[in-house]
């Protein structure tokens, strides 16, 4: 089927390129551009790997088709440091150890970036009940938790 | 995923022509056909998106507390409106059961009802508010009442080419509650879904509503439990004779995640509970 050309803002930079309908924005992502940071796990929307920030908004991007984010903003884990400084939400994974083999990592990350730029006053209980779509399956949560209200915290009081 | 021509129709009468082709499939959020299209349940050859027609989305509230919502409006502005957590309480419930927020931000209330799952979290609160479903073709528009708008299991009275544009909620209940049996509490498909809206005069039931969500071949009004309630104050004997009424409207069915027997039983005791927040909201 044929290409269209679309326009995506990806990180800050834009990029027109020709994709194929079927392609989902995370294919686009992946295999198009070349950013593998966001991961692909169950392809269904069950399991959140594929967070990724389109207009502010968190959303799976195994269920969005490329060509649908067309003159949209959109942010993935490889754009969330500036300067060489990493993300507080980052650094503070790495602080409390938020991560055993780093698959579901990206994806946390970007959800709750978004939850936290959205409110960063949720209780331990809001942010457990908020990051409900993203699944790891090497921890038992703790350390994820942590650092999200770490992050929440720092950004609280340097905002 | 197979291949299929994507057309991004800025008009709805163009929408509304490309949809009634044969094999054509509409785009609002996604969630449900995009996975569809991966899992090849769904091959259609043209999608159709609808995010470039202008009015279809967003939620506003007129003098009266009527509330009209978009059909492609995300599940999640639904799920955060302070109006309809204010006056459809059950519907912003039913909204917020959703997936997860990832899932919310994409899907539409639109593409909830449209699928036409009998188990859609959005369906009873819809249900219980009444909710007149704006619906338009090339042949022009029509209104259905939401109760009338289900046939089975995935099947609406819409006919090729015909696009819901809008649900109208005429003026609000003074309290509503949606209760979703299940095991997750988040990213899980309701056993059941039950929702209540009630209005209270001095004591007395002066009308209630109940949608029961995932007990029938489609979403269902248990309109006897309804009939029991007004005009009566709601005392726990009436309650009890609601829940019954309404397990008795139901006919749920065994799957693998639980029985018909377990559905009918859960209907009785999850309508009672419904009714007492709702009340509860409604005397408040």
């Amino acid at each position: 089927m044929a290409k269209l050309p679309v326009s995506l803002t990806i990180n800050g930079d834009e990029h027109d390129l020709l994709i194929e309908p079927r392609k989902t924005l995370l294919a686009v992502l992946r295999d198009t551009i070349g950013l593998t940071g966001t991961k692909e796990g169950c392809s269904t929307g069950d399991c959140g790997a594929c967070t990724v920030i389109v207009d502010g908004k968190a959303v799976t991007s195994c269920m969005v088709l490329g060509v649908t984010a067309s003159e949209k903003e959109i942010t993935t884990i490889e754009g969330l440091a500036s300067d060489g400084e990493l993300h507080p939400v980052q650094q503070a994974f790495i602080n409390t150890g938020g991560y055993q083999c780093g698959f579901c990592t990206p994806g946390f990350i970007m959800a709750s970036k978004a939850l936290i730029d959205e409110n960063p006053n949720r209780t331990e209980e809001e942010f457990r009940h908020a990051l409900g779509g993203n699944i790891c399956r090497c921890t038992g949560y703790t350390k994820i938790l942590e650092a999200v209200l770490k992050a929440a915290e720092e950004i609280r009081t340097t905002r | 995923m197979k291949s299929f021509e994507f057309f991004e129709p800025t008009t709805l009468a163009e929408a509304s022509r490309l949809f009634a082709a044969e094999h054509a499939q509409l785009l609002a959020g996604g969630t449900d056909l995009v996975i569809g299209m991966k899992a090849l349940t769904e091959t259609p050859q043209s999608v159709i998106s609808l995010q470039k027609i202008p009015g279809l989305t967003g939620i506003t509230t007129e003098a009266d507390n009527s509330i009209s919502i978009g059909a492609t409006t995300k599940v999640r502005e639904v799920e955060l409106s302070a109006d309809i957590q204010q006056h459809h309480t059950a519907l912003a419930e039913g909204a917020s059961e959703i997936g997860s927020i990832q899932i919310r931000n994409l899907a539409t209330i639109g593409g909830n009802i449209a699928h036409a799952s009998p188990a859609a979290d959005t369906v009873a609160g819809l249900l219980v508010a009444d909710a007149q479903v704006d619906i338009a073709s090339t042949d022009g528009e029509r209104t259905v009442p939401i109760n009338e708008l289900f046939t089975g299991p995935g099947q609406t009275v819409l006919t090729p080419g015909e696009i819901i544009t809008r649900f109208r909620l005429p003026s609000p209940a003074s309290g509503s509650h949606y209760i979703k049996h299940k095991i997750r509490e988040v990213m899980d498909l309701a056993f059941i879904g039950v929702a209540a809206a009630v209005n209270l005069d001095n004591g007395t039931i002066t009308d209630a509503r109940i949608g029961l969500a995932a007990v029938a071949p489609t979403p269902i009004r248990a309109t006897e439990a309804e009939e029991l309630l007004k005009g009566n104050a709601p005392t726990p004997e009436l309650l009890v004779q609601a829940g019954e009424a309404a397990a008795a409207a139901s006919s749920p069915i065994s799957d693998l995640r639980c029985s018909a027997e377990h559905r009918r039983e859960m209907v009785d005791v999850l309508t009672k509970q419904t009714l007492q927040q709702a009340l509860e909201r409604a005397s408040g």
